[in-house]
């Protein structure tokens, strides 16, 4: 569950809290195209990096702490994977440069997660509704998503309910080999499946009869407006944009082997 | 002998529970347990069976400390059933919900079918048995959840407002079952909100606010204890709310049956005719 709390919005009184959401997410939507353009550790690592003071003025380190320290895991195991893979199926001359190349594309993992990891941590649901809204996105989509956002934390506490009366029932989670341990959430799925549906059709009737969508043109309490930080944000997702498309047309970056070599 | 020692509990999100419960519950004992929402009822009788495991203080179930072993272990000793049936129910048929644990607890296929059928039969399940629990009404998932958990027959017996849903004849009957259970030596925890319901049980009650014991005794005793009953939210059985608007002219107070408080009634009536 750690690595989920690193993706949940906290509350913090913070200008990156502030900024509008629409102004993040084309940030969020650029660092994941550059990093999806390079595959090399130098400008991952500088992705990585360039992102630290957002994480400090937005005042979530320990949340975001956590998120990349619940990644780990997964990094571990991409980065495995790849050096298995390319160490297999890849034309690579070095197993140095396997490793190199595995640790970038491990990297670049983190570099997503950490992104999202903002994004989320500094973006309440109620808010990135109404960008979607304002983004005219129809309403009962705007809707359906932050109720789905929103109903997250209900069902982490039902799974843990439902855990505890199936463990009750001596139910071992823990031990077995793989094919046991995915068989041992059977009990766990079905009635966490069942609640959410009957959850849903129970929100849909309370919904209806509290005359949902009796008006055709809705208006907002709150309407979202760019700001002169939000401009700068978007002009700095730009910028980078540009200039990661430049350099990795034009530049040829070196990788961490040849420059130790030298 | 469950013994629950000074034991405190704070939740992850550092809500603290429990502040220092001590409570013995004898073998064979049948003890309910009352408070507000948030009292910490819950939480303290999921130390019972281990899912909670306390931050200070010992629990230890017939002398075994709840912390050493695992919640399997300590479940084939300490029956759960939780509030809502939903939240276990999950096979295809009756039959194979009940033979779940069983199966879990590594019974013999012989005697899981021998327990299952003794199971459907003692809560009137039998005709159920090929049905998807899914399909049933929340009265009897409520009686396929408690079969599912009588079936191995553990000693203790917990069961988390075990009234709530259920009309009147089924609550009679709960009752009668809760009592059959007591009667057969079990140690029988119900935790509830339903005064009326524990003033017909006449169980051992113990009475809980904002994470302490503030009262325990007989029901007698502590469902008529005003003070104790306003401080956990609770309100007082209408016998004894009758009874106590009678104090001044010499009726007694510690009355909560129906059956008592006639014959009391009565006497009087005798009296001045």
């Amino acid at each position: 569950m750690s690595m989920f709390d690193g993706f949940k919005f906290r509350s913090v009184n913070s200008s990156v809290h502030k900024m509008d959401p629409r102004a993040k997410f084309i940030y969020v939507c650029v660092m994941f195209a550059v990093a999806v353009m390079f595959s090399q550790i130098i400008p991952l690592l500088v992705l990585l990096i360039i992102q630290m003071p957002l994480v400090f003025a937005a005042r979530v380190q320990k949340e975001w702490l956590r998120s990349m320290k619940g990644a780990a895991g997964f990094a571990i195991i991409i980065f495995l994977m790849n050096v298995f893979s390319l160490y297999f199926y890849g034309n690579y001359e070095s197993l140095s440069a396997i490793v190199e190349r595995s640790f970038a594309l491990t990297l670049r993992f983190m570099v997503l997660i950490e992104s999202f990891s903002v994004f989320f941590l500094t973006t309440s649901p109620d808010l990135l509704g109404l960008a979607l809204e304002q983004s005219r996105v129809p309403y009962e989509l705007c809707f359906a998503f932050t109720t789905a956002v929103r109903f997250v934390p209900v069902l982490a506490e039902e799974a843990q309910t439902i855990m505890d009366a199936q463990k009750a029932r001596g139910l071992e989670l823990e031990g077995g080999s793989f094919i046991k341990k995915i068989r041992n959430y059977i009990p766990i799925l079905i009635p966490l499946i069942v609640n959410a549906i009957r959850r849903s059709l129970e929100l849909a009737e309370t919904m209806e009869s509290r005359a949902w969508g009796a008006t055709q043109n809705r208006t907002n309490l709150y309407v979202l407006r760019m700001g002169r930080k939000d401009f700068l944000l978007m002009l700095f997702s730009f910028a980078m944009l540009v200039v990661s498309v430049y350099v990795s047309l034009n530049v040829q970056i070196p990788n961490i082997i040849y420059l130790l070599n030298i | 002998m469950i013994r629950i020692q000074d034991v405190f509990f704070s939740y992850p999100n550092g809500v603290e529970a429990l502040k220092g419960v001590s409570l013995e519950i004898q073998d064979g004992e049948f003890l309910a347990i009352m408070g507000q929402n948030g009292a910490g009822k819950t939480t303290l009788v999921k130390h019972i069976n281990g899912l909670l495991k306390p931050t200070k203080g010992t629990v230890t179930v017939d002398e075994a400390d709840t912390t050493k072993v695992s919640v399997a272990t300590l479940a084939k000793k300490v029956g759960f059933v939780f509030q809502n049936p939903d939240h276990q129910l999950f096979s295809e048929t009756v039959e194979e919900e009940i033979s779940f644990a069983l199966r879990n607890f590594g019974f013999s296929e012989s005697a899981i079918k021998e327990r299952v059928n003794w199971a459907l039969n003692l809560l009137d399940l039998a005709e159920y048995r090929k049905v998807s629990p899914f399909m049933l009404s929340g009265g009897e998932r409520k009686r396929v959840a408690l079969a599912s958990v009588l079936a191995w027959d553990p000693k203790i017996v917990i069961l988390d407002e075990p009234t709530i849903g259920q009309d009147s004849q089924q609550k009679e009957r709960l009752r009668q079952f809760i009592l059959q259970l007591n009667h057969l030596g079990k140690t029988v925890i119900i935790v509830t909100h339903d005064v009326e319901f524990v003033a017909e049980c006449k169980p051992q009650v113990v009475l809980m606010s904002q994470g302490k014991v503030i009262a325990q005794g007989s029901a007698e005793k502590v469902l008529t204890n005003l003070e104790v009953v306003t401080q956990a939210s609770v309100v007082l059985p209408q016998i004894s709310q009758l009874f106590a608007n009678l104090k001044d002219i010499g009726f007694p107070t510690e009355v909560i049956d129906v059956n008592e408080a006639t014959d009391i009634l009565l006497g009087r009536l005798g009296d001045s005719r």
